[in-house]
């Protein structure tokens, strides 16, 4: 007698390509996902609650180990909450000196996502090297701004932590031609290898309202082809400013988010092209205490963070501690379509998916 | 030049010589008999520390990287660490393991890639045994390792290696149909099986420019059985972990790792039998010219495994058996043809070479067809999801 059994699979939480400590349970006819059951929170560290008994400023720190690729984004987003909280104004200085961190951490990131990707794939660790040597100078810069390479701490409520120093600038200038070179190589290189996109195109596809549906952000819906960009749809800081596109791909598949983080790639570069001949002197912060004691009421302020919308709700009841801290994790929120886009395919494309929608698993568990 | 070149014959006729002058006959033939066995086996061993060195030098040299440089000069004794700490790591036995299974799977798996090395010719006259079927003798021999993975998946009662498991069978069978096609090829060519003959046939044109597409086609059937990107599945490391042999530790795993590796230079040895005229060419002694040619076909394996990404298991068969074994097959029948009707010469590898080529051509222009209707279909499916979402107009 004949008969057919499906497989039940953990893959992870100790597994190369989870990207952490993520654990899908997998069941398997033969090769192909019948099921996928995403399970989480092995990371998770309490970090809305430990930052309510804190200051607003002591958690700042804390932000920094939300998506711990991308610290400065995380600092940003909540450094706006505070703002709005508190209705601080912040010096243009400061402004500028964000956006181009900000936008170096999406350079930072989505370098990685791509590597990563092509090493979810088995091209041995090749680009994911090479995507870590241009990330490894953008880390000097931080380095050289911060005193951190990666747990960076340094845009605070009311403007940034320090005045860049004296080389920051100089040597950003000539970074940017250098990275728009190395966007072109990745280009030339990875986009039209036959194996990659015999293994990318048309897998792990995610429809635009679906996507909307499962309010999935970032990168991972512009590859579906929804145009939606915090930046431009409700812009914060002074991206009004600024001379940008929002890339759109159309095909929804793990090729388009690929495609997608070059094309953002580019786009950031043209923004810090822009902030670096522009960039003002004056103050770098204002002034604010070290117990800040915001009026009553609650605010929610959200950015474009590299992966998705990352947002802030504080409530404040009048004391130096937040009465609720509350973070909108865009690596948590687009997971939750992975189920939907991974039915149907084989075991191999599970990881290729996962590894392009893009998530830290210290952002997905807080 | 004819001294260097005949160096390691020689050699063997002194030792014999000397051999002869205390011992009866029959003892010498044993005696030289072994010796060639050993020299074969600790050839095996020297293959695989020198080309562990020199498979990550060369992707770290790809990635932009140093690779091993603080084990001795340059790195060099990397290899010996990494032999010692084999030697000296646990060797864990599954729970639920089936034991025998469990234990006979590396033992096995090291013994065809051994016997293989009896039928390579490594230079003028050096040749263990000059197999008048050597050709079958390998495919024959290279089928054995199949099983030996799926004993060790199998025994391993681990679903990832049960998983490799699968896969190893289906690509390695798979792609031994193309294979054997190639070889036949070479074989229609040579006119003898005899890996000698065939080097031999090989003085005025290697057959890789008679016969392009058995060349590619045997290379790429040679990197699947060798388990190599683009057709690393079977240990696919981001995906099934390590695949069949995952649950192997210390010398066991070391067995599988030398296996492996002797499998690397076989293959490559057969490549350069076969098809880059083996111990051919002047001016060097035979065996450098040999080593050499196999030395450059691993270097262009390692390059290919710094760089590729790997196949999905459909697409790897499909792979297989919609594009290598056709195209094989083709090739197979062109070969037949001209080689009736064609003398050999300049006018026959003429024909071949550039038929050949056009076949390769249409080869990929299909393939990239396919391609591209693929691409158009994920393009129509995102379009209509958009237009879903946004109504009836796009953006």
């Amino acid at each position: 007698m004949l008969k057919t059994e499906t497989i039940t699979i953990n893959m992870g939480p100790q597994h190369p390509s989870t990207h952490g400590v993520f654990r899908m349970v997998l069941t398997l006819n033969g090769e192909t996902i019948v099921d996928l059951k995403p399970m989480f929170g092995y990371l998770h560290r309490g970090l809305e609650k430990t930052s309510e008994s804190r200051t607003y400023l002591q958690a700042v720190p804390f932000t920094d180990r939300l998506d711990y690729i991308c610290s400065m984004s995380n600092n940003f987003a909540y450094a706006v909450a505070v703002e709005k909280l508190a209705g601080i104004e912040v010096p243009l200085r400061a402004e500028y000196i964000r956006v181009i961190m900000a936008e170096l951490t999406r350079l930072v990131n989505h370098m990685l996502a791509v590597g990563f990707l092509f090493n979810d794939l088995g091209a041995w660790y090749t680009p994911v090297v090479y995507a870590f040597r241009e990330r490894e100078r953008i880390l000097d810069l931080f380095e050289m701004a911060s005193g951190s390479r990666m747990m960076c701490n340094y845009i605070r409520p009311g403007g940034v932590a320090a005045d860049l120093p004296a080389e920051f600038l100089p040597q950003l200038r000539k970074m940017i031609p250098h990275l728009e070179n190395f966007v072109r190589e990745i280009r030339f290189y990875l986009s039209d290898n036959e194996i990659f996109k015999a293994r990318a195109v048309g897998v792990g596809f995610l429809p635009a309202d679906m996507a909307v549906a499962y309010s999935i952000t970032g990168p991972v819906l512009r590859a579906s082809g929804v145009k939606y960009d915090v930046r431009k749809a409700e812009p914060y800081s002074i991206y009004d400013q600024f001379e940008f596109d929002v890339p759109t791909q159309v095909a929804g598949d793990v090729y388009a988010r690929y495609l997608q983080r070059l094309d953002e790639m580019d786009e950031s570069l043209k923004i810090l092209r822009q902030a670096v001949e522009r960039i003002p002197d004056g103050e770098y912060a204002t002034k604010v205490p070290s117990r800040l004691r915001p009026p009553k009421g609650e605010a929610y302020a959200r950015i474009e963070a590299p992966k998705g919308e990352l947002g802030f709700y504080l409530v404040s009841d009048g004391s130096p501690n937040p009465y609720r801290w509350r973070n909108r994790p865009p690596s948590l929120i687009n997971l939750s379509a992975l189920r939907e886009m991974c039915l149907g395919h084989k075991v191999a494309d599970v990881v290729t998916i996962l590894g392009s929608i893009d998530i830290t698993l210290a952002d997905v568990d807080r | 030049m004819q001294v260097l070149d005949d160096l390691w014959i020689r050699i063997a006729v002194w030792f014999r010589g000397l051999l002869e002058s205390f011992l009866p006959p029959w003892a010498v033939q044993l005696t030289m008999d072994v010796l060639g066995i050993l020299l074969l086996i600790v050839l095996g061993i020297v293959v695989v520390l020198a080309f562990t060195y020199m498979e990550r030098k060369v992707i770290a040299r790809v990635g932009d990287r140093i690779g091993p440089n603080r084990a001795g000069p340059f790195g060099i004794f990397q290899a010996i660490a990494d032999a010692i700490k084999m030697l000296t790591k646990e060797d864990v036995t599954p729970t639920n393991a089936d034991r025998w299974l469990f234990l006979a799977a590396p033992i096995v798996v090291i013994i065809p890639a051994v016997l293989l090395y009896a039928v390579l010719p490594f230079g003028r006259g050096m040749v263990g045994v000059d197999l008048n079927i050597a050709v079958v003798f390998v495919v024959a021999m290279g089928g054995i390792p199949i099983l030996t993975m799926l004993m060790a998946g199998w025994a391993s009662n681990n679903k990832y290696a049960l998983l490799g498991a699968f896969r190893t069978v289906a690509q390695l069978i798979s792609y031994e149909v193309p294979m054997v096609v190639a070889l036949l090829t070479v074989v229609l060519l040579a006119g003898t099986m005899s890996t000698v003959g065939i080097v031999e046939a090989q003085a005025s044109f290697p057959f890789a420019l008679v016969t392009p597409v058995a060349f590619v086609v045997y290379m790429l059937a040679g990197l699947a059985e060798l388990n190599r990107t683009p057709f690393d599945l079977l240990e696919a490391d981001s995906e099934i972990v390590a695949g069949y042999f995952i649950e192997y530790s210390g010398m066991k795993f070391a067995m599988f790792f030398l296996a492996e590796y002797i499998n690397l230079f076989m293959v490559a040895g057969m490549i350069t039998t076969l098809f880059l005229a083996g111990w051919q060419w002047p001016i060097l002694p035979s065996w450098l010219w040999f080593l050499i040619k196999v030395v450059v076909v691993i270097f262009l394996m390692m390059w290919i495994r710094a760089t590729f990404p790997r196949f999905r298991i459909d697409q790897m068969l499909g792979f297989a058996w919609k594009a290598l074994v056709p195209v094989s097959l083709v090739n197979l029948f062109l070969v037949a043809l001209v080689a009736k009707v064609l003398e050999p010469g300049w006018a026959r590898t003429g024909v071949l070479f550039v038929s050949n080529l056009a076949l390769l051509a249409g080869a990929i222009a299909i393939m990239a067809q396919v391609a591209r209707k693929r691409e158009e279909r994920a393009r129509a499916a995102g379009e209509a999801a958009i237009k879903r979402y946004y109504g009836s107009e796009v953006r």
